[in-house]
């Protein structure tokens, strides 16, 4: 192997999130093993990996869906900065969830109410944090839906009716309706054209450099690795088998792993 | 002063598919002070873009020490943490690459725009700097708005070059720059290099015509060929 890296020396921004020895079995199969991150602010995280990798339990626990068997995690967030997050209750673990995370679905089935308005949606998410006022809600949502590039003449439609990419964009907007600290994207372009989601890629890079969102980006295309992400984890197992600067892995894998994986790919 | 020092630098790659390791280049010792313009040559295949790619950390170095002064203290360059590399590559350490990447959907000027806007200058003022640049480099006012994914391979590496000098660097790694570009062009990178010597900026750079830059050079780093042997890799073997 080459050198080892020593610790950060330059100075720095305190990280937004911090997660330490996450561990996760389901029976005997081991889902995550000993896996620890760091997301700056503004930074976009990519993790790849293969199915079975671990990389959707990751995101699960990451959005306090479910409890890991061990592990420590934090996000600098008000009230519950210096907090492990897994040690909260239910009601405060659905305050933080609801508040500063935001989540990205693969299957926008997952993430939306195919029947409801896409304006609907959005608003349900502020009407979930609190927010009563109808006018209120209605302009957060357009405006959401706005950031996301979401044609406004169809905020009354539902998911169902609307395409791909366009679904992908209500739950952005779902999202990023209460500027989350945190966006979890799980595969958020797969299965959408080519052309679409370039468009998607760009709206979400965007978003990132205006808003300065820090991300995690779950996703096995390495061209949108690529193209979003500062930083990549490479899973494989339940373990991170290697991790670098986006282009390092990509140009320089170390790992065998990394390597036949990259090389699958190019 | 030194802004670089490399001491016996290494690059091997290993093939795990293979069992066997690759050698880039071996040995490598030089300094660079602030100001000054280094120019790497070698025959091809001697390892001149893995040595920037290393200093650039695309590569991992495999051994050796490449001590950078950066503005916050010294820091080796070979075992330095990813986060610390971010950090110089956003504010201190700049690489021209032979060809850019364009991304779908973004004009040609918010690719140039986009180093400064990552460090928090607005848009009216990154895009000014912006234009600047892609107009001392010739590239057609017309273009400026349009994705540089259709553009010929010198409109693209103009963009390029644009993107890569829109911010102050202390150290620039130049990896053939001029090979795609017209005369004109070629003749605004050399006075653009020669202001940045000027300036302090430290230059390590790979041409194919070094004759373009040969009034700004003060030292030639030759880089000889690499043993074209593959070693077993006793890692893999085992």
């Amino acid at each position: 192997m080459e050198a080892a890296l020593e610790p950060p020396r330059l100075e720095h921004q305190q990280p937004v999130l911090r997660a330490m020895g996450l561990q996760k079995s389901y029976g005997r199969v081991t889902a995550l093993a000993q896996v620890s991150l760091a997301l700056y602010p503004g930074e976009v995280l990519g993790v790849v990996g293969e199915s079975g990798s671990g990389k959707s339990t990751l995101l699960r626990l990451l959005n306090l869906q479910e409890p890991p068997d061990g592990g420590d995690y934090r996000l600098e967030v008000p009230g519950y900065a210096g907090q492990n997050l897994f040690a909260l209750d239910r009601y405060q673990a659905r305050q933080v969830r609801v508040r500063h995370i935001g989540i990205v679905y693969q299957n926008p089935h997952q993430g939306l109410r195919m029947q409801h308005t896409a304006s609907g949606n959005v608003a349900e998410r502020l009407i979930l944090a609190g927010e009563r006022r109808f006018g209120w809600l209605r302009r957060a949502a357009r405006e959401a839906l706005q950031a996301s590039e979401f044609p406004l003449e169809r905020l009354d439609e539902a998911p169902l009716r609307l395409s791909g990419g366009m679904q992908q964009r209500v739950q952005l907007a779902k999202a990023l309706a209460l500027q989350p600290t945190l966006l979890l994207l799980d595969e958020p372009t797969t299965g959408l054209d080519v052309s679409v989601q370039a468009l998607v890629l760009d709206t979400l890079k965007r978003l990132q450099r205006e808003r300065g969102i820090s991300m995690l980006i779950v996703s096995h295309d390495l061209g949108v690795i690529r193209t979003l992400a500062d930083r990549v984890l490479v899973m494989r197992a339940g373990r991170v088998v290697e991790q670098g600067l986006t282009d390092q892995v990509l140009e320089d894998p170390q790992h065998p792993y990394t390597q036949q994986l990259v090389h699958a790919k190019l | 002063m030194t802004l670089l020092e490399v001491e016996n630098l290494h690059k091997r790659f290993r093939i795990h598919a293979l069992g066997r390791e690759v050698v880039a280049f071996e040995g490598l010792s030089f300094t660079l002070r602030p100001g000054q313009f280094i120019l790497v040559t070698g025959p091809n295949g001697a390892g001149k873009s893995s040595l920037l790619r290393c200093l650039y950390r695309s590569y991992r170095p495999s051994a050796g020490r490449a001590l950078y002064h950066s503005a916050q203290g010294p820091l080796d360059l070979v075992r330095a943490a990813d986060e610390d590399i971010a950090l110089l590559r956003q504010r201190e350490i700049g690489y021209v690459s032979q060809f850019l990447r364009p991304r779908p959907r973004v004009s040609a000027l918010e690719l140039v725009a986009e180093p400064l806007l990552h460090l928090g200058v607005p848009w009216e003022e990154a895009s000014a700097k912006a234009s600047l640049l892609l107009e001392e480099l010739g590239l057609k006012p017309a273009l400026w708005p349009a994705y540089p994914s259709t553009f010929s391979g010198g409109e693209q590496q103009k963009v390029n070059l644009a993107r890569a000098l829109v911010r102050p660097n202390r150290l620039l790694l130049l990896d053939e720059p001029t090979a795609s570009l017209d005369a004109a062009a070629r003749g605004a990178l050399t006075e653009r290099l020669a202001r940045l010597k000027e300036a302090g900026v430290a230059l390590l750079g790979i041409f194919h015509h070094p004759e373009e830059v040969a009034g700004l050079l003060d030292q030639t780093l030759e880089i000889p060929p690499a043993p074209p042997l593959l070693a077993p890799n006793p890692a893999s073997v085992a």
